[in-house]
């Protein structure tokens, strides 16, 4: 019976075309077209609410306010011996100095509470930013000048509206008393509200009104600098090694799963390691860039060694043929012909490795770079902090005001990576070559 | 001198066999190329099976055969490209002007400093054209200073015919150029070396007839001062511009002789079912 079967010629099947079938056809294609696009949206929409819900919230971190008082710069008090000597000049009384302008405006107030109440409008260290002044221009002793002084926490948020009058007078941070005065200040037209300067050029500070990034920013870029000096050469010598050079084998296979292995351990974990042989056998200072920066190139190394070695596979082996046909050396085909080519890719690898370290934490919580550091680290040595950490540390912080900080601190954050993987577009652009 | 084309297969009497021998051993003192007893095995695969060959200087050997023959792969033995490639192993001699280039003291360098090559598909380098051919004479120090590399580029471009078309823009990139133009570049940065010999493996197979027959004349030019062995699917091609022609098959020389006879009067069976176009 199969023989028969066999012995007949198959029918011949034509593709179905009827409406009905091909209509399904595009109807399924349309559904999922639509799918995938609503995916877009969707993505594309929780980013935007992502950046714009910390946009909105930042917004109040970039301004700041300020209370005009006229200061008596009174010799009496910075000066009694007349000497005008720096050291004199800096161990004054300033703090009188605020009291008495604040005296000048609220001269009703007279109890010691009422009085303390009002000197809690200024920032606490009111009296440094006089001393600064008169340290800098020493002319201003005998003189009357209307200061404009930072405003507390409390005042910066009661003015900017996010504390609500209408809160209960028990839990609000500014009562009654306070609220008649900032009025009182602000019909006087002696309230500013300005551009916070001070966000950009200071240290972290415990009070939110004198609180800044620029730490961080220049803990981050020390930090990465360190680590791009030393993933970059080494993860690419790495690459050029196993790629070109090293023999085919078991070793060789066996050092490929590792360093694949390798980029999806852990980074708390290169933390641990980082303590026990940076800080503890080599002795190098906690908390330091210096630290931080080879904890972060150890995370990022094998990312740069696979993108390395991606960007050194994509090379076409013509290239590399045509170099070693001609009488090239081997290590003159990979440097002439092969790193030429490959090295865009590389770039990018170790940029988007960067970027990854920029938004490290765990490993470097473990040398002791979340530390509440109130200095602009000058080195690499220096104790120092990063921009996730200061996010964290705000973020954790009790202050009102830090909300808005720790938003905007996402936000110099957010524009680091952004401005990272623009160099990146802009090398891969610069270098890449067509064949 | 001529090439004699070396008896592959079949029992020979033992005086002739002794003869051949003798005269086989004279031929490697004077070939370019004299290969003996030549086996390549691609890891357990073998691609050559104990070829014998002779490559005379001056003149055109072109090779054929279907493909997976082991033309390709006998080429790249010429000028040892076989090494890059992991588990190729290679036995037997390939003696280079008398020199045996498999030898452990040869440097595989200065061997294809003086051995040149010609890919299938073009493949300049993507620098500006000035560079891809000054630099072979630049990694050889082969000129002092700048207006002897300037003469070197010249030189080749015009040897390779391609001085006219490109003068004007040495400094615009290789892979700017067409297919056929691009060969051409290969072929001046091959000869800029001031090799002894040039491997061409398939130059013509990705371009067009135009640019083929101008690459043809070009490889009949350059046989007065070089060495030629070119790799070839079309036998007409190897009919244009070879004087001898060796026919492989599975791995194995099975003909070797004057172009012309090779093409006419066949001896062998396998060679003749190739050129009349049975099986291939």
């Amino acid at each position: 019976m199969t023989e028969v079967a066999s012995s007949l010629p198959p029918p011949i099947r034509r593709p179905d075309v009827s409406p009905a079938r091909l209509a399904r056809r595009h109807a399924a294609e349309r559904r999922f077209r639509l799918c995938a696009l609503a995916a877009v949206v969707i993505a594309a929409g929780m980013l935007l609410a992502l950046i714009g819900t910390i946009a909105v919230q930042s917004y109040p971190a970039f301004f700041e306010t300020r209370i005009g008082l006229d200061v008596d710069f009174d010799p009496d008090v910075i000066d009694p011996a007349g000497t005008r000597a720096p050291a004199d000049l800096g161990d004054a009384n300033y703090a009188v100095l605020v009291r008495r302008a604040l005296e000048k405006v609220f001269p009703e107030v007279r109890t010691r509470r009422d009085r303390r109440a009002l000197k809690r409008l200024l920032s606490a260290d009111a009296d440094l930013a006089l001393r600064d002044m008169v340290l800098g221009n020493p002319a201003l002793i005998g003189t009357t000048q209307r200061v404009w002084l930072l405003a507390s926490d409390d005042v910066d948020s009661f003015v900017k509206g996010l504390i609500a009058r209408e809160a209960p007078q028990e839990t609000r941070r500014i009562d009654e008393r306070m609220a008649a005065w900032i009025d009182a200040l602000a019909a006087a037209g002696r309230i500013e509200t300005r551009f916070n300067a001070t966000f950009f050029t200071a240290a972290d500070s415990r009070e939110p009104e004198q609180a800044g990034i620029l730490g961080a920013v220049v803990g981050s870029a020390l930090t990465l600098i360190v680590t791009l000096a030393l993933s970059f050469p080494l993860g690419v010598l790495a690459a050029i090694y196993l790629e070109e050079f090293a023999p085919r084998g078991r070793w060789a296979d066996l050092i490929e799963v590792n360093i694949n292995n390798l980029a999806a351990v852990p980074s708390i974990v290169f933390g641990l390691l980082g303590l026990a042989i940076f800080l503890n056998v080599f002795g190098l200072p906690r908390g330091a860039p210096v630290a931080g920066g080879m904890v972060l190139a150890l995370m990022t190394l094998p990312t740069v060694i696979i993108a390395a070695r991606t960007a050194i596979k994509a090379v076409p082996p013509s290239v590399r043929e045509a170099a070693l046909a001609l009488g090239a050396s081997h290590m003159q085909a990979v440097l002439h012909h092969v790193l030429p080519l490959a090295l865009p890719g590389m770039l990018t690898g170790a940029i988007i490795g960067m970027a990854r370290a920029l938004g490290e934490t765990a490993p470097l919580l473990m040398i002791g770079m979340v530390a509440f550091i109130a200095e602009v680290p000058r080195g690499f040595t220096d104790p120092a902090t990063v921009l996730p950490v200061q996010i964290y540390l705000w973020a954790d912080s009790p202050e009102r005001a830090f909300v808005a900080k720790t938003s905007a601190a996402t936000l110099v954050l957010l524009g680091f990576l952004a401005a990272m993987n623009a160099v990146a577009v802009i090398l891969r652009r610069r270098f890449e070559r067509r064949w | 001198m001529h090439l004699v084309p070396l008896p592959t297969t079949g029992p020979a009497p033992t005086a002739t066999a002794g003869r051949l021998a003798a005269a086989a051993d004279a031929d490697a003192q004077t070939a370019a190329f004299a290969v003996r007893g030549l086996d390549v095995h691609y890891g357990a695969t073998p691609a050559l099976r104990n070829v014998d060959l002779d490559i005379a200087h001056h003149r055109v050997t072109a090779l054929i055969g279907p493909s997976g023959c082991g033309k390709s792969t006998f080429l790249r033995c010429l000028n040892r490209m076989n090494d890059l490639i992991a588990d190729c192993r290679v036995s037997g001699r390939v003696l280079f002007n008398g020199t045996d280039i498999y030898a452990p003291g040869t440097d595989p360098v200065s061997l294809r400093a003086r051995v040149g090559m010609v890919f299938q598909k073009p493949n300049p380098f993507p620098k500006s054209l000035y560079d891809n051919v000054a630099y072979g004479p630049r990694i050889h120090g082969l000129a002092g200073d700048r207006t002897a590399l300037d003469e070197i580029v010249e030189t080749s471009l015009r040897r390779a015919g391609l001085w006219d078309e490109v003068k004007d823009r040495l400094d615009a990139p290789g892979t700017a150029l067409s297919g056929g133009q691009q060969q051409r570049l290969c072929i001046a940065r091959a000869i800029a070396v001031a090799p002894e010999a040039i491997l061409m493996d398939e130059p013509c197979s990705a371009l067009d007839p135009i640019a083929t027959a101008r690459i043809e004349e070009l490889i009949d030019e350059l046989r007065t001062e070089y060495t030629i062995v070119i790799v070839t699917h079309s036998m007409q091609q190897a009919a244009r511009v070879a004087q001898t022609t060796a026919f492989f098959h599975l791995g194995e020389v099975v003909e070797v002789g004057a172009t012309e006879r090779l093409f006419t009067d066949p001896r062998d069976a396998r060679t003749k079912g190739y050129i009349t176009g049975r099986f291939g």
